[in-house]
């Protein structure tokens, strides 16, 4: 729980200096509890009243960072159950698995495939991100060598997988740039597996079976001055799996218990052989609160899916999700293919576009602003009059693009097609269907 | 000190409602937690698929990897039916009335009806019966309907605020339950429940059915209206929200560009077959964990994907 402004105000100096810009402490520490201030404004408030302070302002799932200093990827640092209660923030991460008993060629054509599997969609780059690089023979060369090997064949993030600390460091000086993680402490070596963290300063995953193990074992290493953690339970069965990750997520934001406070590691490669089943464990935990799965490969037709899931659970659904104004080519359109006009809530434009795409008809879809509003409201709210849209069809510059000269507006705001005609006189204004589901047979009918 | 599990309260409970009838009726609904949460709550009845069934041969409509287990049977609806139960193990069937579409074949009411009925008396399992969503036509198709099917005890949907009352009263006259669907929006489906209420619809007997959106094409906002429609009825005992929910999702998965397009057309994808399966059964298991009951589902892969998840989250 976030402190109060009276509560921090008993750690204040109460001098009412004003030199934090405040013109007292009391209003000083309102503004902190509120989060509209910084607590280093105040230049005398005593070491031990920081570290207090900073205990309970720190966020209850620790965020850690990882990957090279000009592309830092986040996970954990969530703060609800529910994605509508607020948001998700950072996306569970894909990652696929090597290990040093892979051939060469094995390898080559796992980095190849990673790095070409990359979808553009909405102006978003959809992409699995990591790889755990897994120690199977206990040779720190082979292991250094293959780690090399990612490094230079791709700009995935790493996992480090191995339970003897000096094959991680091998690996770990070869991975330094993208700041690795280390997998994994467990009891048996958690003094080394800490102490070399610490020296790298790097996250590190803890690793016990049952609760109170893994507390003993994050507490441990929180002991060391670590704090970059993350956990795994060691369960391997799904039913396990889904409640460790649900009971780890409520323990850390609720009773905020600190030894859960960080993101948690899924390895699904190790919980069947079956790729198909895989891929939907990894869609359980995608969708509950896993930080990150890793598969043993990754391939397309699977991690597609899992891609288009993510993104879903994790859009903010604080904002309605929009699309940027503009010309769409649906189907490959030319100088005599169709045009449409229609608003630019995310949900209005995935239909819409999901409609077209599927009947394969050659469409300009135009996409103008409505402040993210569907149409019906849109037309409603004055965001989709007849003027507004005949303006924003000629300023698209749809007509360098297209010579035909027919506009299909939505069938909910066909009241406008009477303004807009006026306003685009050479246009043929056609009133298309109200339910987008219609709009394939329509399509087809012109 | 041990560790102890933080449990949530529930102070509500999700409604029994059993559809079918005889041996191989089903029960769904009575958790008393949110889904599959079975350390601090129960599921009387686990989670049900039904496979999707239509009247009409889907043709262009289907993507291949769809058709290609029903290929021979896509023409006719109660071979077609016959083959799920048999041949997938198909615990329930929707029929999908595709040939009534007023924008389509427009087929009569009469003989859609008839379709139903031979259905019915082709197999032992429950059957859902959705019309195509047009508010009027499915107001004088659905009707019929429960006439010819008279106490088979149907699911019968989408029932929306538009027609909820025809298709109610045909409901309560002939012994079948609705699926009353209104546009991802909580209040809406708690408002369509209480209208169904005061027409005499028993609450035993109306699934909830949310209206799904696509992998990818707003999935999301079903996602985010269940949990909330779960926290409501189970946290805030909210009533009216403790129907069962029901999700035709299996439509709006597979007619997304991404499952339609072939491996010719588009290899950086994979394989069409593979992704589709995948693509249904991702979309399955999200939709379970938001609260799903009853899911309507195409293909066989995918069913059985998403019976192995229930399995698993639920022994």
């Amino acid at each position: 729980m976030a402190l109060t402004g009276i509560a921090i105000f008993k750690m204040l100096p109460k001098t009412n200096c004003k030199e934090c810009g405040f013109p007292t402490c009391l209003a000083f520490a309102m503004a902190l509890a509120s989060g509209k201030a910084e607590l280093a404004k105040c230049p005398y408030v005593s070491e031990e009243a920081k570290e207090q302070l900073a205990e309970a302002s720190a966020p209850p799932i620790r965020p850690v960072k990882l990957g090279p200093k000009d592309a830092v990827k986040t996970i954990g640092g969530e703060t609800v159950m529910f994605r509508h209660e607020k948001t998700f923030f950072n996306p569970t991460l894909i990652a696929g698995l090597l290990t040093t008993a892979m051939s060469d060629a094995e390898v080559s054509a796992k980095l190849d495939t990673f790095m070409k599997m990359q979808f553009e969609r909405v102006g978003l780059n959809l992409r699995p991100e990591m790889f755990a690089i897994q120690d199977v023979d206990g040779d720190a060369g082979k292991f250094a060598a293959l780690v090399k090997k990612v490094m230079e064949g791709s700009d995935a993030l790493i996992m480090l997988c191995s339970d003897k600390p000096e094959i991680l460091k091998a690996g770990a000086e070869v991975a330094k740039d993208r700041r690795p993680i280390l997998y994994a402490a467990t009891a048996a070596n958690a003094d080394a597996m800490g102490a070399l963290a610490k020296e790298l300063d790097l996250p590190l995953v803890a690793k016990a079976d049952g609760y109170d193990a893994l507390a003993e074992l994050t507490t441990k290493l929180t002991g060391m001055g670590l704090k970059d953690l993350l956990l795994d339970s060691g369960a391997r069965k799904l039913k396990q799996v889904f409640q460790d990750n649900i009971v780890f997520r409520r323990a850390a934001l609720v009773p905020k218990f600190r030894p859960f406070g960080f993101p948690v590691v899924n390895c699904v490669a190790e919980m069947t052989n079956d790729p198909m089943l895989q891929t939907v464990y990894a869609a359980t935990c995608i969708a509950k609160y896993g930080g990150i799965v890793v598969l043993s490969d990754l391939q397309p037709d699977s991690v597609f899916p899992l891609l288009l899931q993510r993104l879903n659970i994790y859009t903010d659904p604080q904002k309605p999700m929009i699309v940027t104004q503009g010309i769409y080519p649906l189907n490959n359109p030319d100088e005599n293919s169709l045009i449409a006009v229609t608003t630019n809530f995310a949900l209005t434009y995935f239909i819409v576009s999901g409609e077209i795409e599927g009947c394969k008809v050659p469409t300009w879809l135009l996409i103008k602003d409505t402040e993210g509003l569907s149409v019906m409201t849109a037309w409603a709210a004055g965001k989709f009059s007849g003027d507004d849209v005949g303006m924003f069809v000629k300023k698209s510059g749809i007509t360098e693009k297209a010579k035909t000269r027919s506009l299909i507006i939505p069938g909910y705001a066909a009241a406008i097609s009477g303004d807009l005609e006026e306003e685009l006189p050479d246009w043929k204004i056609l009133i298309g269907p109200r339910e987008a589901s219609h709009i394939p047979a329509f399509l087809k009918s012109l | 000190m041990a560790f102890e599990i933080p449990k949530q309260t529930y102070s509500g409970a999700i409604r029994s409602v059993t559809i079918g009838k005889g041996a191989k009726a089903i029960t769904l609904g009575g958790e008393t937690s949110y889904p599959f949460y079975l350390f601090e709550g129960e599921m009387a009845n686990i989670p049900k698929i039904a496979m999707e069934v239509w009247d009409t041969d889907p043709g262009e409509e289907w993507a291949d990897p769809c058709k290609e287990p029903f290929k021979d049977v896509l023409a006719d609806p109660v071979a077609w039916a016959k083959k799920c139960v048999n041949d997938y193990g198909a615990q329930a069937l929707a029929l999908i009335l595709v040939s009534t579409d007023p924008n389509g074949d427009n087929a009569p009411a009469e003989k859609a009806a008839a379709t139903a009925k031979k259905v019915l008396e082709a197999v032992d399992v429950p059957i859902i019966v959705y019309g195509t969503g047009n508010v009027e036509k499915d107001a004088e198709v659905l009707p019929a309907v429960a006439e010819a099917c008279q106490g088979a005890n149907l699911v019968l949907g989408p029932v929306q605020d538009k027609n909820y009352k025809k298709i109610g009263a045909a409901c309560l006259g002939y012994n079948h339950s609705v699926a009353a669907n209104t546009p991802i929006d909580v209040n809406l489906a708690k408002q369509l429940n209480i209208l169904l209420g005061q027409l005499g619809v028993k609450d035993n007997t109306i699934l909830v059915d949310p209206t799904t959106g696509g992998l990818g094409y707003g999935m999301e906002y079903t996602y985010s209206v269940m949990e909330r429609d779960r926290m409501a009825a189970l946290t805030q005992e909210d009533e009216k929200l403790q129907s069962p929910i029901i999700n035709y999702m299996s439509q709006e998965v597979w007619k997304v560009k991404e499952c339609k397009q072939t491996n010719e057309e588009a290899p950086q994808l994979g394989d069409q077959t593979k992704r589709g399966i995948l693509m249904e059964a991702v979309t399955a298991v999200s939709l379970l964990l938001a609260g799903a009951d009853l899911l309507i589902m195409r293909h066989p892969e995918a069913v059985k994907l998403a019976n192995t998840i229930i399995s698993e989250l639920a022994s």
